[in-house]
């Protein structure tokens, strides 16, 4: 074994990912040998699995299977590629609506920040690309990906009523703040198939994680 | 050595007065509910303190505490920190609002869903019949120890120690491992990270590699023998031993497993920082909470009453393992001996350190360096600031604010009063 990689493993700081079939049996020596009724469990799931079909995998049995659509009522997270954004639409001037009436309390009229954290840098026109100061990190310009600000609006904000936007306020309330941050038109609507396309300034902005970009052995661990 | 901490306890009574307002408003709105009919019955009764005990009145102890509208931090008492367990009560706790949800455990579900092939449901009590394990780890909020800190002067925050760093705590957790659940679910191929979301009004959400969640990370329901009270997540948390406080996910209701790293709001955001070394570029998590120990006693506002023998204790921890060695030096660094390590000395947790001393009444640098299993040995302030391509004067502003494990040194003056000496 090359020394660098003997290294990475005794550190434990590779996070690179093992295949399913590792990550099962690691968990399993991890686990399942301190689990005294396992082997009275086995016997049992074997006779059962013609009958219950996909439960012989399941060790335990514990916990209720969930249905797409059960899943459909509480998973709201939005990933970079926004294959979870909902249908709906809006513009930067119905945004601007909703924002003076549900979010420039806190967030100053524009956005430029007030009782908490500003949400605009750069203006109409000219977006802001970076360097990243302090308090111009909080501002949508520099979130890598377009979904974020989506996904975090719908699910937690506003922060006396999370949860209470409808689906057209959340995209028009993204479009009036991109707008002010000069990353896109007035006139642009944002749905579920243009948001995901919207370029951010910032996107070159950022080194990935660890698990794409393994350790370099060269350098100490708080690096 | 005595601590002032009058200020202290009058802002921390001032503070329960303003949860029970913030509670009070909560029950006018959702009406007469269960709950209130239950804090009215025991209003009626007096209230019998030995149920679950209080410490003595005479034990002044106690959190240091910063409140913002969209904020709230409480800071562990180091400073009189003794072992290596944190109780519950005295926990840090860092919250990204200005209130904490109370949620009824029979209501409660912990969901794993997304590429797995059989999603399922967890109440409480079917997590509890599942193979448990209890584990004691250290948990740190990556902000512990930032620059800005040092230059505090709220008293209502505490001593030195407490606001500059503690935002580490240690506990035992028993809770199910999470590898127990992925499996049950079965993970798809092709899935490589897990995002994980909390029942507060953030909906607080934190993305981790799929490696990680199978190794050593565990949903917790206990806290040194007791329920996880509900500042750190009840009835549930994550716990991502060794790694950034924020992955362990408080409340926790959701994890997706997923096939790429998500930047959530938090990740994106508060929790990735422009570094200099990276030509201006933010890294995407920081994951490990690398090698660092601090003095507890003496440290900065305390006073040594005068010259003599005096124990010098302090506590050191390391995300990637167990603690080697820690060296501590009374002089400023010019010469360091081997300090005791107390047992247990176990792996992602608080390692207690002494060293004995005797004062002889003139000024003295007091600090500590460890080193953990693999060899890493805690950085100096100069080291740390040249590895992230910084300038003394930038450590000291905001910029360059999480993951800060450098060496702290305090000063005793020769009247015995202890300060922070990290910028000095």
């Amino acid at each position: 074994m090359p020394c660098f990689l003997r290294r990475v493993l005794k550190r434990g700081t590779d996070y690179s990912v093992p295949s399913r079939k590792v990550l099962i049996s690691r968990a399993r020596i991890g686990v399942d040998r301190a689990v005294c009724p396992l082997f009275l469990l086995v016997p049992a799931m074997i006779l059962a699995a013609p009958v219950v079909g996909l439960a012989q995998s399941r060790t335990y049995n514990v916990g209720t299977p969930l249905t797409q659509e059960e899943i459909k009522g509480f998973d709201f997270i939005v990933g970079p590629e926004g294959k979870e954004l909902p249908p709906g639409r809006g513009t930067a001037k119905e945004g601007a609506e909703i924002f003076a009436k549900k979010c420039a309390v806190c967030h100053g009229k524009n956005g430029e920040g007030g009782a908490v954290q500003r949400l605009v840098v750069g203006s109409p026109g000219n977006p802001h690309r970076g360097p990243f100061k302090d308090t111009e990190k909080s501002a949508t310009s520099y979130y890598p990906y377009p979904t974020i600000a989506w996904d975090y609006i719908n699910r937690a904000m506003p922060a006396n009523k999370p949860g209470s936007l409808t689906h057209d306020e959340v995209y028009s309330l993204v479009a009036f703040l991109y707008y002010r941050n000069g990353i896109i038109q007035e006139s642009d609507v944002l749905d579920s198939q243009s948001l995901p396309k919207v370029e951010m300034p910032n996107r070159s902005g950022f080194v990935p994680a660890k698990p794409v970009w393994p350790p370099d052995p060269k350098k100490p661990s708080w690096y | 050595m005595d601590s002032n901490r009058s200020d202290r306890r009058r802002f921390l009574k001032h503070g329960a007065a303003l949860a029970g307002l913030a509670a009070g408003v909560e029950r006018s709105a959702s009406g007469q509910s269960a709950s209130s009919e239950a804090q009215l019955r025991s209003e009626a009764q007096p209230k019998d303190v030995h149920i679950h005990g209080d410490p003595s009145r005479f034990v002044t102890a106690g959190r240091g505490v910063k409140l913002r509208i969209d904020h709230m931090t409480y800071y562990t008492p180091l400073q009189d920190s003794a072992g290596i367990i944190t109780p519950a009560a005295l926990h840090f706790m860092q919250q990204h609002s200005s209130r904490l949800p109370d949620i009824d455990p029979q209501q409660h579900r912990l969901t794993i869903h997304g590429m797995v092939d059989r999603p399922l449901s967890f109440t409480l009590d079917e997590l509890k019949r599942l193979p448990s394990v209890s584990r004691i780890y250290f948990l740190e909020c990556h902000g512990n120890g930032s620059s800005m800190l040092h230059s505090t002067d709220d008293p209502k925050m505490g001593l030195p120690v407490q606001y500059i760093h503690g935002m580490t705590s240690c506990s035992e957790w028993t809770g199910v491992p999470l590898s127990v659940l992925l499996n049950e679910a079965g993970v798809q191929k092709g899935a490589s990270w897990l995002v994980s979301e909390g029942a507060d009004e953030g909906k607080f959400s934190h993305t981790l590699p799929l490696a990680k969640a199978m190794d050593d990370v565990m949903v917790a329901y206990a806290q040194n023998g007791e329920p996880v009270r509900p500042e750190q997540g009840y009835p549930l948390r994550l716990v991502v031993p060794g790694w950034e406080g924020p992955s362990s996910v408080k409340w926790l209701r959701h994890i997706k497993v997923v096939d790429q790293p998500y930047m959530t709001w938090n990740e994106s955001m508060n929790h990735s920082i422009p570094r200099a070394d990276l030509g201006g570029k933010s890294r995407w998590y920081h994951f490990e909470m690398a090698q660092k120990s601090v003095i507890t006693r003496p440290s900065g506002g305390l006073k040594l009453p005068g010259p003599g023998f005096y124990e010098i204790t302090g506590l050191a921890w390391s995300g990637g393992g167990a603690i080697r060695r820690v060296e501590v030096s009374t002089d400023g660094g010019r010469s360091w001996k081997d300090a005791k390590l107390q047992s247990p000395v176990l792996p992602k947790a608080h390692t207690r350190f002494t060293l004995d001393w005797t004062w002889d009444g003139e000024e003295a640098v007091l600090q500590s360096r460890c080193t953990d299993e693999r060899g890493e040995i805690q950085p100096s302030l100069a080291e740390l600031n040249k590895n992230w391509g910084i300038t003394d004067v930038d450590a000291q502003k905001t910029s360059r604010a999480i993951h800060i494990n450098a060496i702290q040194p305090w000063r005793v003056a020769r009247d015995g009063s202890v300060h922070d000496a990290m910028f000095s």
